[in-house]
């Protein structure tokens, strides 16, 4: 059952220019363990070296962000659509300086 | 890949540092990409939700809440994003980018700032002195996430 996964502007460059693609899946976890499957340079930007989301990275189903669903054991629809929106953060701190 | 911006974009952004100093401002760059040079039609500000201390760590939760604060971590709330993101396709526009503050420090990226950024973007620093804007410069990150690669800015 195929599912459609919108590809943020920065990320096409890995898809072949794609702003959407249609990956077979039934959660949320296989989706995206699909996606990155097909396009492996998209990893290193969702996941981190744990193989865990990025903590910026938010994905919503439809417009329900994951967090408050079933996370990547939410559950699919043939209908359904993924979108990847990173939470935009930063700031002047760094982490060795603030000892 | 070089970012160009009009003057008064660049006091807009200037004018959103000082007017948010001690505190860290945040927005969005709106425009247009052509191969390699990307042309900045709208600078959007934003609220920064570190103001929002209980949105934004449900969000994105900061390591150490004692140290980090608004005044030197920003976060744009994802559905002003969607929402912004949304009008600019609309109108024929893109996300070229974002910019925000560093208040009293160098318009250099800082490691959070690397960890939480994804390639493609422009990041534009701006550098707030005492209240005063300061430097501005502009980032990009690099394919590996290793680093942050400066990018030319045209007036």
């Amino acid at each position: 059952m195929p599912v459609k996964v919108v590809i943020p502007t920065p990320l096409r460059q890995y898809t072949g220019k794609k702003d959407s693609v249609e990956i077979e899946a039934k959660t949320v976890g296989e989706a995206l363990a699909g996606l990155t499957a097909q396009y492996s340079d998209l990893r290193k930007h969702l996941f981190n070296e744990e193989g865990k989301l990025r903590s910026f990275v938010n994905v919503y189903v439809n417009d329900e962000d994951i967090r408050f669903l079933q996370k990547d054991q939410t559950p699919l629809t043939e209908t359904d659509v993924i979108s990847i929106v990173p939470s935009i953060a930063g700031g002047s701190m760094t982490g060795c300086i603030c000892s | 890949m070089a970012i160009r911006l009009k003057p008064e974009q660049l006091r807009s952004i200037h004018s959103h540092g000082e007017r948010e100093y001690p505190n860290e401002c945040c927005g969005m760059l709106l425009g247009r990409a052509d191969g390699d040079s990307k042309e900045v039609l709208e600078v959007v500000p934003l609220r920064n939700l570190r103001h929002d201390s209980v949105r934004a760590q449900e969000l994105l939760p900061l390591d150490d809440p004692g140290r980090e604060s608004e005044k030197n971590r920003f976060l744009i709330d994802p559905l002003d994003q969607l929402r912004v993101e949304k009008d600019a396709i609309a109108r024929g526009l893109e996300v070229l980018g974002y910019y925000h503050s560093h208040p009293d420090h160098p318009a250099r990226p800082s490691n959070y700032d690397r960890e939480h950024a994804w390639p493609w973007y422009s990041y534009i620093i701006i550098s707030v002195e005492r209240g005063r804007a300061d430097e501005m410069t502009s980032w990009v990150l690099s394919e590996d996430r290793a680093r942050f690669d400066p990018e030319p800015v045209n007036l």
